[in-house]
């Protein structure tokens, strides 16, 4: 036995200092090159999975607290809550909600805009609406609530 | 004085894997300085040496080599039965299974870069199935799967050109890792 260091390892600093090497195109084989690109098409195709625990399936329309309607966010529509002071429109597209128009004076909720993520409130407190969005799955949520 | 002496009858190939073992060892322990993004991301250094004793001499002598590096490894950095341990492991375990299918793809068409890639993707899978079954039980850990499918690429990718180099390479192989001392 001579030496210290582990024969595996003398040889693999020996290559790195080495010079007579194959460029490294030429160590790729055909099939490589195609499992390298389809790896990369599926680790790309993966990328949406960061963002999917956050994107909501469902509105749910309460006034007073109690639940009036769930709305399924794939197909637009919009639906009239006849609240205390007068009635509040919600608007739904794929994908997200908003309140559309609503009586209160200072329009807080209509100006909050589109709703897109799971959990995502938006209340109308003088007609005593509530718009919120849910997510799929249930007790393992991105958030409790999500105001802006 | 010994009345008796045990003698461990030692082989060439015991010998011979002692010494990759000792390499991907030391790999392990230099990894464990570079400081990491996440928990988990690691170029995997020493599954170079895996890679070229699964091509020079076989399956069996591989999984010697990564078990080895585990359990060793594990041991030097202080890390033995700890959670990280355990997560090493599963990853061993689960790309040695994908190596022991990968080595009969037909060599005419790929590498060691497929073999390493394929055997980075294994080791993310076993470990981020373990994750969730005992360290977070909670789906949330899967989210993370995107960044650690793009490690898993890079690092299989360079650590299978490494790999197919030095294989490659015109080496006469040293006399010490062919026979004993």
């Amino acid at each position: 036995m001579k030496g210290t260091v582990p024969g595996g390892l003398r040889e693999l600093l020996a290559h790195a200092a080495g010079a007579s090497h194959a460029p490294w195109r030429t160590l790729l084989k055909p099939g490589d090159w195609a499992l390298l690109l389809a790896a990369g098409v599926l680790v790309a195709a993966s990328y949406p999975l960061l963002w999917r625990g956050g994107t909501a399936d469902r509105a749910i329309v309460k006034r007073d607290g109690q639940v009036v309607t769930e709305l399924a966010l794939n197909v637009a529509r919009k639906y009239e809550v006849t609240g205390a002071i007068g009635t509040t429109v919600i608007e739904v597209q794929p994908g997200r909600a908003r309140v559309l128009s609503d009586p209160g004076p200072r329009q807080y909720c209509v100006q909050q805009g589109w709703l897109k993520r799971a959990n995502a409130v938006a209340i109308c407190a003088p007609n005593h609406v509530t718009l919120q969005l849910s997510g799929r799955g249930g007790q393992n949520e991105t958030y409790d609530t999500l105001n802006y | 004085m010994t009345p008796s002496t045990i003698e461990l009858p030692v082989t060439v190939d015991d010998y011979r894997i002692a010494r990759y073992a000792a390499a991907a060892i030391a790999l392990t322990v230099a990894e464990a300085a570079l400081p990491s993004p996440l928990p988990g991301i690691k170029p995997g250094l020493a599954n170079i040496i895996v890679l070229v004793v699964l091509a020079r001499y076989g399956w069996r002598d591989a999984a010697w080599v990564s078990l080895l590096r585990v359990v060793a490894g594990s041991l030097v950095i202080g890390q033995f039965l700890a959670p990280g341990f355990f997560l090493a492991l599963a990853g061993a375990v689960c790309s040695l299974a994908v190596l022991a299918l990968a080595q009969h793809l037909p060599p005419r068409l790929f590498g060691p870069v497929s073999a390493s890639v394929l055997a980075a993707f294994a080791h993310i899978s076993g470990q981020l199935v373990l994750a969730r079954l005992w360290l977070v039980p909670h789906n949330g850990v899967f989210y993370l799967l995107p960044l650690f499918a793009t490690a898993a690429l890079v690092f299989g990718s360079i650590n299978g050109l490494v790999a197919a180099r030095l294989l490659a390479a015109p080496v006469a192989v040293p006399a010490v890792l062919k026979g004993g001392s």
